[in-house]
């Protein structure tokens, strides 16, 4: 008896143990199976159009008579409508995040967090309608040449959708400095916005480049908002003000549609797919690198 | 009481005693967070170019005492101040309602019990508050970078390093930053909570050193656990005990003939 508990108790550990294991390795068996299907599939597609003209060629038309694939232009609508979204996530959810972190007391804090959680959980296709039904005939008024279907309204209303992200993730990695930080900043004599922005901001970068990057990745892989309000055909473009179709538009667009299975055109979904994949990646990786350089630096968090 | 008078650079004299003038006092200085008293009607004088001692028991109010110089409570809700912290020689109510904590804490400096330096250089860090200061002047922010790095006696250690972050310091030389960062704003009283508690026994003893020859150029008013170190840095010494002050004194008569039972249960080393 006196030697079972101890026992049952070790078991008990290591089957936790394995749980926990299992459940990381699940992650990272769906990642690379992804991967892998991205890359079994895109193989035969670049043994028929090369990675040149893959890369270089100034139109995407894989669907017609004289099919041409280049990526570059659904990249252009992709960058263009995450750069709109980001000019205005990054700005309003870094300064609701000190707001909410270092500002806000009390009663007002408790009651934007849940209208913040709120706005995260709309779904996509409502923040669609609403950019192409609301946000584009307002922009109408400014802009009377403003087409009906364009990145800038599709851009601005993923911007808000990406905002609770930013905001939220910033706002830990700034509660996360520790107190004695600010301490240190107001007995020198800093206001609450010196404090805010000149010590607890530094100190908590790494944590808020953490969340500029979340907000980079939900801005390339958004789908819905842009297949709804920035029209779906494909342009090299990099102006906000015309419409265009994104690499998420163009994959909604052929997966739904009648292309025959394991044609060329079936297969131009997984390079595009493939193309982003690896484009999300990239900015992973950054985040990572800027986390690792700050901690050599030796800041904290 | 046989008190060192001051020197003869001009200050103020403060009775036929000999002590040197104030820098600051409280009266009746009571604080409240909620509902709860942490400090009853503290009446404590800080002489001037001198370093004063807090010392009681954990919990009793010394450093709660001492944040309320700079206002640190202010940043906390649900906190109450009542009574008076005047500060010389001009005379002000440190608490008055029209008085902006920010204008005290500009001249008021402030060192903490766990260094606590900026993620920025060990140059930025010292160059902060002057910058909060509008200080914009280069070769003047440079100067008073390094006079401030002399003073704390890190110059020496840290002259080729001025651009690393700050945290690539040792413990010590962080807490000697936190002192030039103090220093190098020139505050009229310096507030120390228990510099010394997270140091080794070495970097204590050179903070120690370095508080003795900072009394030349500021008034200091110290929170410490350790006895022995109040006797070697403070000319004064006010005993704390469950939110009131119950002696104040020079160390030494404080030290060698205490008045009140309390005082000398503590310095016995019977409670603590």
């Amino acid at each position: 008896m006196a030697t079972s508990l101890p026992r049952r108790r070790r078991k008990m550990e290591s089957a936790i143990e394995w749980l926990l294991a299992g459940a990381a390795l699940a992650a990272i068996l769906t990642t690379l199976g992804i991967a892998a299907v991205l890359v079994g599939e895109s193989l035969p597609f670049f043994r028929s159009v090369s990675l040149w003209r893959f890369l270089t060629d100034t139109q995407w038309t894989p669907l017609f008579a004289d099919p041409r694939f280049g990526i570059g232009v659904l990249l252009s609508g992709t960058a263009t409508s995450s750069l709109v979204a980001l000019a205005v996530a990054i700005p309003c959810g870094t300064a609701l995040a000190l707001f909410l972190s270092e500002f806000a007391v009390g009663p007002l804090r408790e009651s934007v967090k849940p209208i913040l959680e709120l706005l995260a959980g709309v779904p996509t296709v409502v923040f669609g309608y609403f950019a192409l039904d609301v946000v584009t005939p307002l922009l109408q008024k400014a802009w009377p040449a403003l087409p009906g279907f364009n990145l800038l309204s599709a851009g601005l209303v993923m911007g808000v959708m990406i905002i609770p992200y930013v905001a939220s993730l910033s706002e830990d990695a700034l509660r996360a400095v520790p107190m004695s930080l600010r301490e240190g900043a107001y007995a020198l004599g800093a206001t609450r916005l010196q404090a805010a922005w000149q010590v607890v901001f530094p100190a908590a970068f790494s944590g808020v480049a953490a969340a500029y990057v979340l907000g980079v990745s939900r801005a390339i892989g958004e789908t819905m908002i842009v297949a709804i309000a920035a029209g779906q055909q494909p342009r090299l473009t990099l102006n906000p003000f015309e419409p265009a179709a994104t690499v998420t538009t163009y994959i909604v667009q052929v997966a739904k549609g009648d292309v025959p299975h394991g044609s060329l055109g079936y297969r131009t979904i997984f390079a595009a797919a493939l193309a982003l994949f690896l484009l999300a990646l990239t900015f992973n990786l950054a985040a990572d690198w800027i986390r690792r350089r700050q901690r050599l630096r030796g800041r904290i968090s | 009481m046989t008190e060192p008078v001051a020197t003869s650079n001009g200050q103020r004299m403060n009775g036929a005693a000999g002590h040197p003038s104030l820098k600051a006092e409280t009266r009746g200085l009571s604080f409240f967070y909620g509902e709860k008293a942490a400090l009853r009607e503290v009446n404590l004088p800080v002489h001037e170019r001198r370093a004063t001692a807090l010392i009681g028991p954990s919990g009793c109010g010394k450093s709660t005492l001492l944040r309320c110089f700079n206002r640190m409570h202010d940043l906390y809700p649900d906190h109450r101040y009542a009574g008076e912290i005047r500060l010389y020689p001009d005379d002000i109510n440190l608490l008055a309602p029209e008085t902006d904590p920010i204008e005290a804490r500009l001249r008021i400096g402030m060192v903490f019990q766990k260094p606590n330096p900026f993620p920025k250089s060990v140059f930025e860090n010292i160059a902060y508050g002057l910058r909060l200061r509008g200080l914009r002047d280069k070769t003047e922010i440079a100067e008073r970078v390094e006079r401030a790095l002399h003073d704390a006696a890190l110059w020496d250690e840290v002259k080729d390093r001025l651009e690393d972050s700050a945290y690539a310091l040792s413990g010590g030389q962080q807490q000697r930053l936190c002192i030039a960062r103090a220093l190098a704003t020139e505050p009229e009283l310096l507030l120390f909570d228990e510099p010394t508690s997270a140091l080794d026994p070495l970097a204590t003893a050179s903070i120690e050193a370095l508080i003795g020859r900072l009394k030349s150029q500021v008034t200091a008013l110290i929170v410490t656990h350790n006895l022995q170190q109040a006797t070697r840095v403070a000319e004064f010494a006010a005993f704390m005990y469950l939110g009131e002050l119950l002696e104040f004194g020079p160390t030494e008569a404080l030290f060698n003939a205490p008045s009140q039972k309390r005082t000398e249960d503590y310095l016995a080393g019977r409670f603590g």
